[in-house]
C-alpha cells in the first residue's frame, strides 16, 4: 500500500513509521505521528507544509539533533544506506553528520560563526571528516567557493561573514555542506531569509550542484513555487503526518488530498486574474498535545464525512506513485 | 547581487601607535584606566630601583613627617612609608591579577560546561550557589587556618570566592550562544563536543569575561586589603596596603600619611581597574560603538 514496492539499491534514505514526541511540563506533543517515506539516490524531494507541521522535526529526527532534554524519537526506523541511524552510537552518528548527510539552514545570517573567516569554517568542515592538512583544507575551501560560484573566491576565503551579503553567505553555507560530498543534503528552508532574486539564484545553484555531484536533496519549504521549480517528488505534511506523496507533475495536476488542494488555492495565480482575496483554509491546525481521533484535517475539510472523524486514513496509492491519506482521495482527485 | 565592495583591510596581530591613539580617542575610559594600571604595575615592579628598603626599622626616627629622605614620612617603627607603599603595590597587584586570572580561567571552564552540557548544569550551579553563600572572610579564615598565612593561600581563597560570579556569567552567555544556528550547524557537520565548546562557544564569552575580570580584579584587591587589615591576609612582615593601614591606624592623628598613603593608593588602583572594566564594556558593546 505504501510506496514500499521499490526498495532497491537506489534507495538512499528509507524512513519508516518515524514517531517523535516533545515532552512539556504536563503534556506530550506528538510532533511526528509515524511518517514513512523514501529518498532515492540523486533525487530531489520536497517536503511542504505549514509552520509546525513537522517538516523541520523530520530533518532533526533523521540527524538525531533534537534537543535531548525534552524531545525523543519514540518509534520507527531511519535506514540510511541500509543502516538504521536510530541505532548508531553517538560517535558513528557524528561521522555521518556532515560527511554523508549535510544540512543547510534557513538563516544564512546566523548560521556562520562571526569570529572565523568563511574559508576557515569550510576548511574545518573538511578537516573533521578527512585527514586533510590545514593548507589542503583551505585549498578545498577555495575550490568549494568556486563551485558555488562565489564572486572572487580567492579573496572571499579570507572574508568574515559580516563582510558578505545574505546570498553570499548562503552560498558559503552550501559550500560548507557540500565540502565532504554528502550523499544527502537536507536543506531546511534555504531561501526563506533571502530576497526573491537571490532565492532564484540559490535554488538554481542547488539544482545545478545536485546534478553535478549526484547528491540527493531533501528540500524543506513552505513555498509550493520552490517545489514546482526544483523537485522531482513532493511530500505534503500536515499535523505531524504525511498526507500526500507524489511526483511534482502529479501533485500539481491532480492533488489528491483536500489539504493540498487548499494549499494550492491559497497561492496567487496570475491566470485567475485580479482577486480580491485569496481563498483560505478555514479553521486552525489541531493541537498535537491531544491524541487526534480520525483524520487530523477533518474539522477543516470540505469533503469530510462520518468516517473521517472516527478512523485515521492510511496513506495509500490513489494512482501509481501517487499516495494520499484521505478516505475520499479518489473523489478528491477529480474535484 | 551586491558584488565585492573594497573592504578596508586591517592586518591582524600588529598593534601600531596609530591604532592605540585611535583607541584612546574613541574609548577614553580604556585609555585612562589601562594607562593608570600600566603605570602602577611598572612603578610597583621597578620599586627596588628607586625606593628604599621597606623593612628597615629606625627606632630613632619614628612617625617622622615627610622630608627629602622619607617622602611620605615614617611609621611607628620608623620604616619608610613611601618604600612600603610602593612595595605594597606589588602585593595588591599580584593578588588582584592572579586571583582574577584564576577565577576567570576556572569560571570559564566550569561555566561553559554548565551552559552547554545541560545535564551538568543543575549540579554545577547548585555548587556555585553553595559557594556564594559562604562569607568571604569566613572562607578565607578557614582556608588560612589550614596552611597558615601566605600569599598563595590568600590567592586561592579569593579565587574560590570569586568563582561563582564568573561561572554564572559565562554560563549565561553559553546558554544563549548554544542556540545560535552556527553552533547547530557545527554539530550538524559532525563536530565533537570539545571542538564545539572551544571554537564556537568560547569566543563569544570573551568580551563579557574580560569586563567581569576587571570587576573581579578590583574586588580581589579590596578583599586582600580587608583581610590583611584584619590580620588574616598577608603575613605582617610583608608590606601590604592592608597591613600598613592596620598597623598605623592608631597613629592617624599624629602621622596621617601612614594611613592615607596606602589608602589613597588602594583607591586609585581600584579606580583604575574599574575604569578599565567600564571602558571595556563600552568597547565590546556594539550598541555603544561608533558614537564619535
Amino acid at each position: 500500500m505504501l510506496m514500499r514496492d521499490s526498495i532497491g539499491d537506489d534507495v538512499l534514505l528509507d524512513v519508516r513509521d518515524l514517531e517523535t514526541h516533545f515532552y512539556g511540563e504536563e503534556s506530550v506533543t506528538r510532533a511526528l505521528g509515524g511518517i514513512s517515506f523514501q529518498v532515492k539516490k540523486g533525487e530531489t524531494v520536497g517536503v511542504v507544509g505549514e509552520s509546525g507541521c513537522g517538516k523541520s522535526v523530520t530533518a532533526l529526527s533523521i540527524l538525531r539533533l533534537l534537543p535531548k532534554l525534552n524531545a525523543k524519537t519514540v518509534g520507527g526506523e531511519v535506514r540510511f544506506q541500509g543502516r538504521d541511524l536510530l541505532q548508531l552510537s553517538d560517535r558513528e552518528m557524528r561521522q555521518i553528520r556532515g560527511d554523508q548527510i549535510a544540512m543547510i539552514f534557513q538563516d544564512p545570517m546566523t548560521s556562520l560563526n562571526p569570529v572565523y573567516t568563511v574559508g576557515r569554517q569550510i576548511a574545518e568542515a573538511v578537516q573533521i571528516h578527512t585527514n586533510a592538512s590545514r593548507s589542503d583544507a583551505m585549498a578545498k575551501a577555495k575550490e568549494m567557493l568556486r563551485l558555488v560560484r562565489m564572486a572572487d573566491p580567492e579573496r572571499r576565503v579570507n572574508s568574515y561573514p559580516h563582510e558578505m551579503s545574505g546570498g553570499m553567505r548562503q552560498r558559503a553555507m552550501i559550500a560548507m555542506a557540500l565540502a565532504c560530498s554528502p550523499e544527502l543534503l537536507i536543506a531546511d528552508e534555504p531561501t526563506t531569509a533571502l530576497d526573491v532574486t537571490i532565492q532564484a539564484q540559490i535554488l538554481r545553484l542547488i539544482v545545478d550542484l545536485k546534478e553535478r555531484t549526484g547528491t540527493a536533496v531533501m528540500l524543506i519549504t513552505h513555498d509550493l513555487g520552490v517545489v514546482a521549480e526544483t523537485c522531482q517528488r513532493v511530500i505534503v505534511m500536515y499535523a505531524g503526518r504525511i498526507v500526500e506523496q507524489a511526483t511534482v507533475t502529479d501533485l500539481f495536476a491532480r492533488p489528491a488530498h483536500p489539504y493540498t488542494q487548499g494549499l494550492m488555492r491559497s497561492v496567487p495565480d496570475r491566470r485567475r486574474g485580479r482577486q480580491r482575496r485569496l481563498p483560505e483554509i478555514p479553521g486552525i491546525v489541531p493541537s498535537l498535545r491531544e491524541p487526534i481521533v480520525g483524520c487530523s484535517f477533518a474539522p477543516r475539510c470540505p469533503f469530510a464525512t462520518g468516517i473521517c472523524s472516527e478512523q485515521t486514513p492510511i496513506l495509500h496509492d490513489v494512482e501509481p506513485g501517487h499516495a494520499a491519506a484521505c478516505w475520499r482521495a479518489e473523489e478528491v482527485v477529480g474535484a | 547581487m551586491i558584488l565585492s565592495a573594497p573592504v578596508e583591510y586591517v592586518p591582524a596581530g600588529r598593534l601600531r601607535i596609530a591604532d592605540l591613539s585611535r583607541l584612546a580617542k574613541r574609548h577614553p575610559l580604556v585609555a585612562v584606566g589601562g594607562g593608570l594600571l600600566a603605570l602602577l604595575i611598572v612603578l610597583a615592579f621597578a620599586a627596588p630601583l628607586y625606593a628604599g628598603d621597606p623593612l628597615n626599622m629606625d627606632p630613632f626616627a619614628r612617625l617622622q613627617p615627610p622630608s627629602a629622605g622619607v617622602w611620605f614620612g615614617s611609621d611607628n617603627l620608623g620604616r619608610d612609608v613611601f618604600a612600603r607603599t610602593v612595595f605594597g603595590a606589588r602585593i595588591s597587584l599580584i593578588v588582584g591579577l592572579t586571583s582574577a586570572a584564576g577565577a576567570a580561567l576556572g569560571g570559564l571552564l566550569i561555566g561553559i560546561i554548565a551552559g552547554y552540557v545541560r545535564s551538568f548544569d543543575n549540579i554545577i550551579m547548585r555548587v556555585m550557589d553553595a559557594l556564594m553563600s559562604i562569607p568571604t572572610i569566613l572562607l578565607a579564615i578557614a582556608l588560612i587556618s589550614l596552611t597558615g598565612p601566605g600569599i598563595a593561600i590568600l590567592i586561592v581563597a579569593i579565587t574560590i570566592v570569586q568563582l561563582p560570579s564568573v561561572t554564572r556569567l559565562v554560563r549565561s552567555v553559553a546558554l544563549s550562544v548554544r542556540e545560535r544556528p552556527y553552533v547547530e550547524a557545527a554539530v550538524c557537520g559532525g563536530a565533537r563536543l570539545p571542538k564545539v565548546l572551544w571554537r564556537h562557544i568560547l569566543p563569544s564569552t570573551i568580551p563579557a569575561l574580560m569586563v567581569q575580570c576587571a570587576i573581579v580584579c578590583a574586588e580581589a584587591i579590596l578583599i586582600e586589603a580587608g583581610l590583611s587589615f584584619l590580620g588574616i591576609g598577608v603575613p605582617p612582615e610583608i608590606p601590604s596596603w592592608g597591613n600598613m593601614i592596620s598597623s598605623s591606624r592608631l597613629y592617624l592623628s599624629i602621622a596621617p600619611l601612614t594611613v592615607f598613603a596606602p589608602g589613597i593608593c588602594l583607591a586609585v588602583t581600584v579606580l583604575a581597574v574599574n575604569l578599565l572594566g567600564d571602558g571595556l564594556r563600552d568597547l565590546f558593546d556594539p550598541r555603544a560603538k561608533r558614537r564619535r
